[in-house]
């Protein structure tokens, strides 16, 4: 049998940002409406390609997030797409109340893109590294969430963003990740998860970086005789619950994945959509309603319990449950 | 529009404002009676729009944000008589079901409204969003706002006043509603604004001042010079000098009829000193 990982080759190792940096000078090329505004990161988010090309659609806010939600909101009314481009934390928690109600509420067609979130900015601690971000924004009537899995899925979900009506928080990141999303065979489709592993025994859901982890952990299971199915979950609202239902109803188990506090994120949304429809038991990986610290990303994933061996212990316990029952 | 016809709508705005808060015992009369000759001036006679045609993204029109969203009595009044929705649904001012919230709101698809506000602060950051979307499609017309006083308080509203000096944003024209009062007492017991002229022009602003922004003829002044400092590399300010409760003589100049709704009696009262102009809703 063919292994699993030789099914996602990769030969190179990319950041999720870069994809992000990549496509928003893609869309100034094809979408004269789209507009890029930063506050103070334009190179940390990649977008000084964008703004070299096109400096006249390049807003240069200054450190002032607030003001940065506020004039793209405004900037939708005279029919702009505005993007934005800062920090996942100064893109949500500092800014909830400005996207709340000059954004959500508004119906304002803004696309917040962030980068850096997650244990895996590394270096920068706890202050920086915004774990609570998905739940803030999952929780917002009006508003897609959208977390891709690497480089290439970033750079897809970017064109695709700007083709959707309406607010959308695009979630990426700073490590240098396996680029594996082979985008002819798992093309983005806003909404539609991608079923990447078939599997009988346990159901593994990932979101952004964790994806690759996913497949990871599947391949050490099937050596030790589990066959499990990975879905990568890219758009968390509205989330797939059709392709996870599907899943977990044929194999019966379920893990999550994710770089995010345990409540309010993946895990809590696939448990909603499963106690609904078919209660199965579940297992998550996550952060434990903790901060996190300076580190490398694979020092920090280890220690808060996201990396593969974890997600492979996971596994196990969830068949274990299942079996049991 | 003649001076005396716009005195005439005030009268009618200001009853509209007090029996929309009475017929349903909440909302905001003081902000929105000071407000009233300003937005009255503005609609019927400098905003260049098309009322009762409403689209949103407003190209080739002037453009108005409220900012301090609380005063949405005054602005449900003004959009109604200027002919964006019918004067009777002024009626279901925060009822259940009304397009007319509490707060000013987009999700409700209600005419003349561009952007949700209520939480403070907000607008001056939308207003040049807007004003920099019109130059960025090349249309001519201007962008207003309005702001407290004391939302003046908010962070955001220093980080706004600073990019748009620095961005030359000149088609944007924002005014304060310059009361002195807010929920608590006065701006100068809950945290003095200082010396707000000299603030603005630091942050590099053009400044018109409105002595009394409860005079129409005043208020069609100040607008007009205004639009005359607009397109020369700086924002525009008016900071217009108001009494809040204006034209109801037991609300006037005080902080506590900031969100209190009149009785039975006091209706009556405020009715009487504001005579009926075009036909009650």
């Amino acid at each position: 049998m063919t292994s699993i990982l030789a099914q996602f080759p990769f030969t190179e190792k990319k950041d999720t940002r870069s994809g992000f940096g990549a496509a928003l000078t893609q869309l100034g090329q094809t979408n004269p409406k789209v507009v890029a505004l930063t506050a103070d990161l334009a190179g940390s988010l990649k977008m000084n390609e964008f703004a070299k090309q096109f400096p006249d659609r390049f807003y240069q806010i200054g450190i002032a997030e607030a003001n940065m939600m506020g004039i793209a909101a405004g900037m939708t009314i005279g029919g702009l797409i505005p993007f934005t481009g800062t920090f996942a934390n100064f893109s949500t928690g500092r800014v909830y109340d400005q996207i709340r109600q000059s954004i959500a509420y508004s119906q304002k067609n803004v696309k917040l893109c962030a980068s850096h979130a997650g244990l895996t900015l590394g270096e920068d601690g706890a202050t920086h590294q915004i774990l609570e971000d998905i739940g803030m924004m999952r929780m917002l009537p009006n508003m897609t969430v959208v977390c891709p899995a690497d480089y290439n899925e970033t750079f897809a979900a970017t064109l695709a963003i700007a083709e959707h009506q309406g607010p959308v928080y695009l979630r990426f990141g700073r490590p240098s990740w396996p680029v594996f999303m082979d985008q002819t065979r798992f093309p983005f489709v806003l909404g539609k998860a991608n079923v990447l592993v078939e599997g009988s025994d346990v159901t593994l859901v990932a979101t952004g970086h964790m994806v690759w982890k996913a497949l990871e952990a599947a391949e050490v299971l099937r050596e030790r005789g589990l066959q499990a199915e990975v879905i990568n979950v890219h758009t968390l609202k509205p989330l797939d619950a059709e392709a996870i239902i599907a899943s977990v109803q044929k194999t019966g188990c379920v893990v999550t994945a994710e770089e995010h506090n345990m409540y309010g994120g993946l895990g809590e949304a696939v448990a909603r959509v499963l106690s609904l429809n078919c209660p199965s038991p579940q297992e998550f990986i996550a952060v434990n309603d903790t901060f996190g610290e300076s580190g490398t990303p694979t020092q920090l994933l280890t220690k808060y319990g996201l990396d593969t061996p974890q997600m492979v212990a996971a596994a196990e316990t969830a068949f274990r449950r299942k079996t049991k029952k | 529009m003649e001076l005396n016809q716009l005195q005439e709508i005030c009268s009618q705005v200001r009853r509209d404002i007090v029996r929309m808060v009475h017929g349903v015992q909440s909302g905001h009369p003081g902000g929105s009676l000071g407000c009233t000759e300003f937005l009255v001036s503005l609609y019927f006679n400098r905003l260049r729009h098309r009322a009762p045609i409403f689209s949103m993204d407003g190209h080739g029109e002037d453009l108005f944000f409220l900012s301090n969203g609380h005063i949405s009595p005054v602005f449900y009044s003004v959009l109604a008589r200027s002919g964006y929705f019918e004067e009777a649904e002024l009626g279901t001012f925060r009822k259940i079901n009304s397009r007319l919230q509490g707060h000013p709101t987009t999700a409700e698809h209600l005419p003349g409204v561009r952007i949700a506000s209520g939480s403070l602060g907000q607008g001056l950051s939308v207003g040049i969003g807007a004003a920099l979307a019109k130059k960025q499609n090349g249309d001519p017309y201007l962008v207003y706002t309005l702001h407290g006083d004391g939302e003046l308080q908010e962070g955001q509203i220093w980080e706004a006043l600073m990019f748009a000096a620095a961005n030359q944003v000149d088609n944007l024209i924002a005014t304060v509603d310059w009361n002195g009062q807010q929920i608590d007492g006065s701006t100068e017991q809950v945290c003095d604004l200082g010396d707000l002229p000299a603030k603005f022009r630091a942050f590099g602003w053009d400044l018109v001042h409105v002595d009394n922004g409860n005079s129409v003829e005043s208020v069609l002044n100040g607008l007009e010079e205004a639009v005359s400092k607009t397109g020369q590399g700086k924002p525009v300010a008016i900071l217009m000098k108001t009494i809040m409760g204006h034209g109801v003589d037991f609300m006037m100049g005080s902080h506590a009829w900031h969100g209190i709704a009149p009785n039975d009696e006091q209706l009556a009262s405020a009715l009487a000193q504001n005579p009926e102009t075009l036909e009650d809703y």
